[in-house]
């Protein structure tokens, strides 16, 4: 036998064993009914929540106008706060009863128009008086910026009217790229990506990974003829499909559903995603066979990989606004370049300048991981 | 009566140890709420305070460096760069070097000295709309101050109709104050559930639930037992994020803490109840631990935690009503930032109380007529 043909039979044995591996732990996957749920299920549920149930964008916000002034002026602006398509505005007589309907909060706010309105508005010091309930802080804002607007509105009509009401000096134009509809879909139906990657990778496989361990099953898969790399190659394969399941079921969705615009190139975003559901392979990997018990495995796995992924890694929270230690830890998690990726590619484009660096940190840390976890389900006993 | 008391209390021993005696299961116990409190003490806010931008002056005047001045003054933004061509400003925003670029335009000064309105471009990287619409709002205000103080100066009077905000039981609107206690049920939340689905999902996998089964306890006092050591961990867990809450972030206290318990407590129940019935219809820890965690996911995000509930479809704003977080973040806010008391809290106490009776019921009775 020549030295070629033993290195072909021994590649050969090798790609059977792993094959066998991987169709048994594909049975074994699509048997058990919760890892389908997680698997299939839960993206989907979690893409309807995300898609329809989930929004920023405050609409018909409940307030209270109390008009204790009757002259034309102060009804005119109150039937601003009418039209403006963000408030769903029920008149009141009188601020006792207002302050009673925003304890009970039946309303989000209350814009007040005093009796002396108008009488102040021809000396030119009118004021509204708009009170907010603060304990929704984002929400608050928000709905202090749309009053804002509809009084404004109010101002710059009553400017075409001939009225001497200058709308302002410096008149900000602005413009939002890349989503010009101002639509929270557009950001959290990509971000809803990493959750869904995050879940079925780390995990579900720390799951998986630590309930052999847990029950010694591991050990009858070692004294097996399969090397410890094809018995993780056997166990990961399956959960890597799943995951690119995941992936496709969101993009179609984002796409056709939500008709969230790609504006990157579909392979690019394929190949970040299989880096970034490698790293998270690799997270359950490790955790799996560092814990070797279920509940501590699927307790680390979520505070490593779900929670940052969705508190840390800029989805929601603006990453650039968090102190500088928990921008420093946000480095060390891999969520953060994936998001980058996912926003860029969805909404802005093939920008190389973005993609390529946080692509090579991906697959970098990507490689650590599943080295690392290699080097820890090697054949041997706790 | 007195009996089985004593056999509730030995079965809650038993298995408070049996949670404890791991080490490692300890530290994931009291650990976990902790840090993730202090880290999404700091992260989870929607208020912007770094915002990087560049500007294209092509006017270098004195009104438009005034304006700027203010806008680095406000202490929200940082300039990043001073662009000199008009082709420079896709590019920071398609690198993200810059969340917001301002463009002022040559005659920005001369038409505001000839009494006209001049226009300040603004560009604003919309992959998270959500922050670009906050940056955009930050920037309006300063606007607005610049002309008030504009016309102030120039004789053109003020301005027709001021706006007083005041925000109730939140002056400073810091969403802070929103998160935090919000963090108090949600994490607890996050554990006591697991917990308690997996308590009896590990002792059906290992058969001893069976033994547990032909002992003179009644399915009731199982339950109870069961129920009340997982319910004990809360407390602690809820404890311990307060405890960070307070001392560390110094979030106000408006409320008394006799009101937070009781409605911490109610909501414990009910986590707990939904727990048990969890693993009442699962056949293996696993199981318990993936449905158990897909109940917490829909929990979470439905409780208006990360959005507001008031922003949901109607029929989601129904299943709300059977998602005991909600009602814990509207009491832990309630007692927290307006000091409510339990009287003010009914409408969201009985819900808890209904939810926990039902779900333990339908538990124990699960448990009964179920013996898989």
């Amino acid at each position: 036998m020549t030295i070629r043909n033993v290195i072909g039979v021994r590649w050969r044995s090798k790609l059977r064993r792993t094959w066998a591996l991987i169709k048994k732990e594909s049975y074994e996957l699509v048997r058990d009914p919760s890892s389908v749920a997680i698997g299939i299920v839960m993206p989907v549920i979690l893409v309807l929540l995300f898609g329809y149930a989930l929004s920023l964008d405050v609409k018909n916000v409940p307030v209270a106008i109390v008009l204790e002034d009757s002259s034309p002026d102060a009804r005119e602006l109150a039937s601003g706060f009418q039209m403006s398509p963000y408030f769903d505005v029920t008149l009141i007589a009188s601020m006792p009863e207002a302050r009673q309907l925003m304890l009970a909060r039946k309303v989000d706010g209350i814009v007040r128009i005093r009796p002396d309105f108008s009488r102040h508005l021809a000396r030119g010091d009118a004021e509204v008086q708009v009170l907010v309930h603060g304990t929704d802080a984002n929400n608050a804002c928000i709905i202090q910026g749309y009053a804002q607007g509809a009084v404004g509105q109010w101002a710059a009509r009553r400017t075409a009217e001939g009225n001497k009401l200058a709308s302002g000096p410096v008149v900000v134009q602005s413009r939002l790229w890349f989503n010009e509809a101002n639509d929270s879909h557009y950001f959290l139906v990509p971000g809803l990506i990493v959750l869904i990657m995050t879940l079925i990778g780390a995990f579900l496989t720390a799951m998986v990974m630590a309930r052999e361990w847990e029950r010694g099953t591991l050990e009858a898969l070692f004294v097996t003829p399969a090397r410890s790399d094809e018995i993780l190659l056997g166990k990961t394969v399956p959960y890597f499909v799943l995951g690119m399941i995941g992936l496709f079921l969101c993009i179609i969705a984002a796409k056709f559903l939500f008709e969230v615009p790609l504006r990157g190139s579909i392979w690019v975003l394929t190949v970040v995603s299989m880096f970034y559901l490698l790293v998270a392979l690799g997270i359950g990997l490790l955790v799996s066979s560092v814990t070797r018990s279920q509940f501590v495995a699927s307790q680390i796995a979520l505070l490593v990989s779900f929670l940052p992924a969705l508190m840390l890694s800029g989805f929601l929270f603006d990453l650039r606004s968090m102190p500088v230690a928990v921008r420093l830890i946000s480095y060390l998690l891999p969520a953060r370049y994936y998001v980058a990726l996912l926003q860029t590619l969805f909404l802005a484009g093939d920008i190389w300048s973005v993609i390529l660096p946080n692509a090579i940190v991906l697959a970098a840390i990507a490689a650590t991981l599943v080295t690392l976890a290699r080097l820890a389900t090697r054949k041997k006993l706790a | 009566m007195l009996e089985s008391l004593l056999r509730i209390i030995a079965l809650a021993r038993k298995e408070l140890l049996a949670i404890l005696k791991d080490p490692r299961s300890r530290a994931s116990l009291l650990l976990p709420p902790v840090l993730q409190c202090l880290i999404y003490g700091y992260a989870a806010t929607y208020d912007l305070n770094n915002v990087p931008y560049a500007v294209l002056d092509q006017d270098h005047s004195a009104a438009s460096h005034e304006l700027l001045a203010r806008l680095d003054g406000s202490g929200s933004f940082e300039r990043v760069a001073n662009l000199e061509r008009f082709g420079d400003l896709g590019d920071y925003i398609e690198r993200q070097r810059a969340l917001v670029v301002i463009q002022i335009g040559q005659d920005f000064e001369r038409r505001l000295d000839a009494g006209e309105s001049a226009d300040m471009q603004v560009i604003a990287d919309g992959r998270n709309s959500n922050t670009a619409g906050t940056a955009m709002s930050y920037i309006g205000a300063v606007v607005d101050s610049f002309n008030t103080d504009w016309r102030n100066a120039h004789g053109g009077g003020g301005p027709p109709v001021r706006i007083v905000t005041r925000a109730w039981y939140n002056p400073n609107l810091e969403t802070r104050w929103h998160m935090i206690p919000a963090l108090i049920g949600t994490l607890t939340m996050l554990l006591t559930l697991m917990l308690t689905a997996l308590s009896v999902a590990r002792e059906r996998e290992e058969g001893t639930f069976d033994q547990l089964l032909v002992t003179p306890y009644r399915p009731g006092e199982i339950m109870a037992g069961k129920a009340l050591p997982c319910m004990f961990v809360g407390v602690v867990q809820a404890t311990s994020v307060l405890l960070v809450a307070q001392l560390w972030f110094r979030i106000p206290f408006a409320g008394s803490f006799v009101t937070l318990y009781a409605g911490l407590s109610l909501f414990l129940l009910a986590a707990v109840g939904m727990g048990l019935l969890v693993s009442s219809v699962v056949a293996t820890m696993q199981q318990a631990m993936l449905f158990a965690f897909v109940l917490v996911m829909l929990f979470t995000l439905l409780s208006g935690l990360t959005t507001p509930v008031s922003n949901m479809p109607t029929v989601l704003q129904y299943f709300t009503l059977i998602n005991p977080l909600r009602y814990a973040l509207d009491i832990t806010h309630r007692v927290y930032l307006e000091g409510a008391g339990l009287a003010q809290l009914t409408p969201e106490l009985w819900p808890l109380a209904l939810i926990g009776a039902v779900t333990l019921t339908a538990a124990s009775w699960m448990f009964r007529n179920h013996l898989a």
